[in-house]
C-alpha cells in the first residue's frame, strides 16, 4: 500500500492548550466571529428548552438510556452486528485508526472509484481517513458547506455544528472564489449566494458518485438500524444516490432500541440549533431493493473508547450525543474557539474525549483539562447530563497521578513535594512563611504584585498577586493570645 | 484474534463487574400533547401546520374534493413543467394538471431527469404537529427516498388522519426497517457563522397540503 505507513501519519506535535489558544485570542476578528454565533446558538437553544415542558425528563430519560447503552455494550453490539447483516448489510470492526483506515480504504479500493462523496463525520477525521485515501489515489469530497471551507483552507474544524465556526462569510466566500471558480458565488459573499455556489458545485458529483462515506449519530442495536441528523440534505446525498456507502461510527454511538430514538430525537435537535427537529433525520437497516445504496458497509470503531469506558467516572463522556450545546455556553471556547483543543474533539466535551480516547502522556493532551474554569454552564446544558467539570477534575487528578512516577518529576511536582516537606513541620512552615512574606512585600508596588520570579512568573502572567500582610495570623496569633 | 473478538474483549474488560447492568430509565417524558397544548383534534391539526410554517414552508388546508386543483394550483405557482411522482400516486392528486408533465417513477427514471425535474409530489407516512415534521417511509405515495431528494421543490400531500402529536407517537408508529427520512422544512446550512441560511444540498421549497375530510 503507498500512502501512510502502518503506523498511520505522524500528527505534527500539538501545543499545549493555553499556548495554542494564544494567536486565537490576539485576533479579534475571531472573537467577534465565536462571540456573534454562539450567543445566537445559546439564546435559540435555551428558547427550545425552555418550550418543551418535560425537557428535564426528557434530560434524565436520555442519561439513563445513554448509561444502559454503555453497561451493555458488548451485548448491544454484537445484536447490532446480527441486525444489520440479516437486514444485507456487512459489519466491520477496528480496533484503532490503522485498522480501520485499512479497512475504509480497502472497500474503496474493491469499488474501483477514485472520488468517494463523504458526509460530516468525526469518526472518519479521527482515523486520518482523507489523507489514506488521498495516498490511494482517492479524491474525498467533503460535502457539508464548512467541511467544504475546512478542506479549502487546509484547516481543522472548530465546532461541531460548523467545523467553520472560526471563520467569517468573507473568508468563507474567498476560500469559495478561490477553490471553486466555476460555482461562482457573488464577491459579497452572501450567505444565501455562498449556499447555492456550494449546492452548484457539489451537485454534479453527487450525482455521478459511486461510493459515500459518512458517520452516523445513532445505531440502534434492536433494529440494526443508522441515523443520521442533518441540516443540508448532503448526508442524504450521500446515503441515497451512490451504489456503496461506508459508514464509519464509533461503538458508543449504540443505542438499545428503536423506541429510544422518541427521546434523543427530541433532545438533538433542541440543544444542537434550537430546532424542534433538524430538517432532515434519516434512518435506515441494511439495503432496501430499488431504493439508496446496494451495498452498505458499517465499521464500527474503537480506537480509544474502549479506554474510556473502562474509567467509571470518565466513560459519561461515550453518552455525548455531539449537540455542541457545551461549546455555546462554554465561557473559554467562545473565546478560545476550537483549534487549540487539537484536531477532533474541540469545545468542553473535547477536553474530557480527548485525554481519554488519546491517552494523557503529550503535554498538549495533558494540558485539555485544565483548559476549563470549572463553571459548570456545560453540565447544565448537556441533554443527556454529562457532568463535564466532574470529569474534568477527575482527569486532573489522572494526568497528576501520570506524572508521579516519572524520573524528572515536572517543575510543578518538584514544588508541591517542596511545599509538602516544608508544610510538614511547624518551624520549618513558620521560617519559610517569616522569608517569603518579606520576599513578597520586597517584590510589591502599591500592595500589589505584578510579577513573580521565575517559573512562578507564570501565575501572575493574566493577574496580580495581593501582598502578604506585614504580620502573618499565625503570628499575630502567638503575639495576642501567648 | 481478530478486530471483533478484540473489541469486544477490551469491552468486557472495560466494564468488569457492571458489565449488563441495567439502570431504570425514568421516561417521565410527554408522550402526548398536553390539553394546553391542543385539546381537540382540531387543535392538533393548527399546531402542525403552525410548526410547518415555522420553518418557513408553505403549508394549506384542502378538502379532498379540491385536492387535485390545489396540487395543480401549487405547481403553477412554481411554473413547473415537468415533475416526478411515485409509481403508485392516486391519480386524482394530479387529475388537474394543466401544461405539467408528471413522470410515474416506473422504471425508476434515471439520475439525469430526476435532477431536470422542476419538482416531486409524494405522500407521507406519519406526520408530527409539535415539530411540523412529514415522515416518508418509501410506502405508499411515497416512492424511493432519491424522488424527494434530488429535484428542487417538493410538495408533501398529508392526510389529517397521519397527524400524529408528539415524537414518540411517530416513533411508535414508524418501522425502523424502512427506510426513514424525516423532514422539517427546507434544507438548510448553518456552515456560515453558524447562522440558519436555506437552501442548501436538498430541496430549496417545501410545500405542504393537510388534506382535512
Amino acid at each position: 500500500m503507498t500512502g501512510p505507513a502502518p503506523g498511520g501519519p505522524v500528527p505534527p506535535p500539538m501545543p499545549k492548550f493555553a499556548a495554542a489558544a494564544r494567536p486565537a485570542l490576539a485576533d479579534t476578528g475571531l472573537r467577534r466571529t465565536l462571540r456573534g454565533a454562539t450567543a445566537t446558538l445559546r439564546e435559540r437553544t435555551a428558547a427550545a428548552a425552555a418550550e418543551t415542558a418535560d425537557w428535564e425528563d426528557l434530560r434524565e430519560a436520555g442519561r439513563a438510556v445513554g448509561e444502559g447503552a454503555l453497561l451493555g455494550l458488548d451485548t448491544h453490539l454484537e445484536e447490532l452486528e446480527r441486525a444489520v447483516t440479516e437486514a444485507g448489510g456487512t459489519v466491520h470492526w477496528a480496533v484503532d485508526a490503522a485498522d480501520a483506515r485499512r479497512v475504509v480504504t480497502g472497500l474503496v479500493r474493491e469499488t474501483g472509484a477514485t472520488e468517494v462523496v463523504k458526509s460530516a463525520s468525526l469518526a472518519t477525521r479521527e482515523i486520518g481517513l482523507n489523507d489514506a485515501l488521498a495516498g490511494m489515489g482517492v479524491t474525498v469530497r467533503d460535502t457539508a458547506l464548512a467541511d467544504m471551507a475546512v478542506q479549502f483552507a487546509g484547516d481543522e474544524p472548530s465546532h461541531l455544528l460548523s467545523a467553520a465556526a472560526h471563520r467569517d462569510r468573507a473568508q468563507i466566500g474567498e476560500l469559495f472564489r478561490r477553490e471553486m471558480p466555476a460555482a461562482g458565488p457573488d464577491p459579497a459573499g452572501d450567505p444565501e449566494d455562498l449556499a447555492a455556489a456550494a449546492r452548484a458545485h457539489l451537485r454534479e458529483r453527487f450525482l455521478r458518485a459511486q461510493v459515500a462515506i459518512t458517520g452516523a449519530n445513532f445505531l440502534v442495536a434492536e433494529t440494526g438500524t443508522v441515523v443520521v441528523v442533518e441540516s443540508e440534505g448532503n448526508a442524504r446525498m450521500c446515503l441515497t444516490l451512490p451504489e456503496t456507502l461506508i459508514c464509519v461510527a464509533g461503538i458508543d454511538k449504540v443505542v438499545p432500541a428503536w423506541d429510544d430514538m422518541e427521546v434523543f430525537l427530541q433532545l438533538l435537535p433542541r440543544s444542537s440549533t434550537g430546532d424542534r427537529m433538524t430538517p432532515y433525520v434519516s434512518s435506515w437497516t441494511g439495503v432496501t431493493p430499488g431504493d439508496g445504496p446496494r451495498a452498505f458497509h458499517l465499521v464500527l470503531l474503537d480506537n480509544g473508547r474502549t479506554r474510556a469506558l473502562a474509567d467509571e467516572i470518565g466513560r459519561a463522556a461515550l453518552r455525548c450525543i455531539g449537540c455542541s450545546a457545551c461549546l455555546n455556553v462554554c465561557p473559554v471556547y467562545e473565546r478560545t474557539g476550537g483549534q487549540p483543543y487539537g484536531p477532533v474533539h474541540p469545545g468542553p466535551i473535547g477536553a474530557i474525549l480527548t485525554p481519554q480516547l488519546r491517552g494523557v502522556e503529550s503535554a498538549a493532551v495533558a494540558s485539555l483539562p485544565y483548559a476549563s474554569t470549572l463553571c459548570g454552564a456545560c453540565a447544565d446544558v448537556c441533554p443527556v447530563k454529562i457532568d463535564i467539570p466532574d470529569v474534568l477534575v477527575h482527569l486532573r487528578g489522572a494526568v497528576v497521578e501520570s506524572r508521579r512516577r516519572r524520573p524528572v518529576p515536572t517543575p510543578e511536582m518538584a514544588l508541591m513535594r517542596g511545599l509538602a516537606w516544608t508544610m510538614a513541620d511547624p518551624r520549618r512552615h513558620e521560617t519559610a512563611l517569616r522569608r517569603g512574606v518579606r520576599w513578597a512585600r520586597l517584590l510589591s508596588r502599591g500592595g500589589r504584585i505584578r510579577r513573580l520570579p521565575g517559573l512562578l512568573g507564570m501565575w501572575t502572567e493574566a493577574r496580580d498577586l495581593p501582598a502578604p500582610p506585614a504580620e502573618s495570623f499565625r503570628a499575630w496569633w502567638n503575639r495576642t493570645r501567648r | 484474534m481478530n478486530a471483533r473478538e478484540e473489541v469486544l474483549r477490551r469491552v468486557r474488560e472495560a466494564l468488569g463487574g457492571s458489565r449488563g447492568t441495567r439502570p431504570p430509565v425514568p421516561r417521565g417524558y410527554a408522550r402526548r400533547l398536553s390539553e394546553a397544548e391542543a385539546a381537540t383534534r382540531a387543535d392538533v391539526l393548527a399546531l402542525f401546520t403552525e410548526r410547518v410554517a415555522d420553518y418557513r414552508a408553505a403549508v394549506r388546508h384542502v378538502g379532498a374534493d379540491e385536492l387535485g386543483t390545489a396540487v395543480a394550483a401549487a405547481l403553477w405557482g412554481r411554473e413547473a413543467k415537468q415533475i416526478v411522482v411515485p409509481a403508485d400516486l392516486p391519480f386524482g392528486w394530479l387529475a388537474e394538471l394543466d401544461g405539467v408533465r408528471a413522470l410515474a417513477d416506473t422504471p425508476a427514471v434515471d439520475i439525469d431527469t430526476l435532477a431536470a425535474a422542476d419538482g416531486a409530489v409524494t405522500g407521507c407516512a406519519v406526520a408530527i404537529a409539535q415539530t411540523g415534521t412529514v415522515v416518508l417511509d418509501g410506502g405508499p405515495a411515497q416512492g424511493r427516498r432519491a424522488l424527494t431528494l434530488v429535484p428542487g421543490y417538493h410538495l408533501c400531500v398529508v392526510r389529517a388522519d397521519q397527524i400524529v402529536g408528539t415524537v414518540p407517537e411517530a416513533v411508535a408508529r414508524l418501522d425502523p426497517a424502512r427506510p426513514l427520512t424525516w423532514i422539517s422544512g427546507p434544507s438548510v446550512t448553518h456552515g456560515i457563522e453558524m447562522t440558519r441560511v436555506e437552501g442548501a444540498h436538498g430541496p430549496v421549497h417545501l410545500e405542504v397540503l393537510v388534506v382535512e375530510d
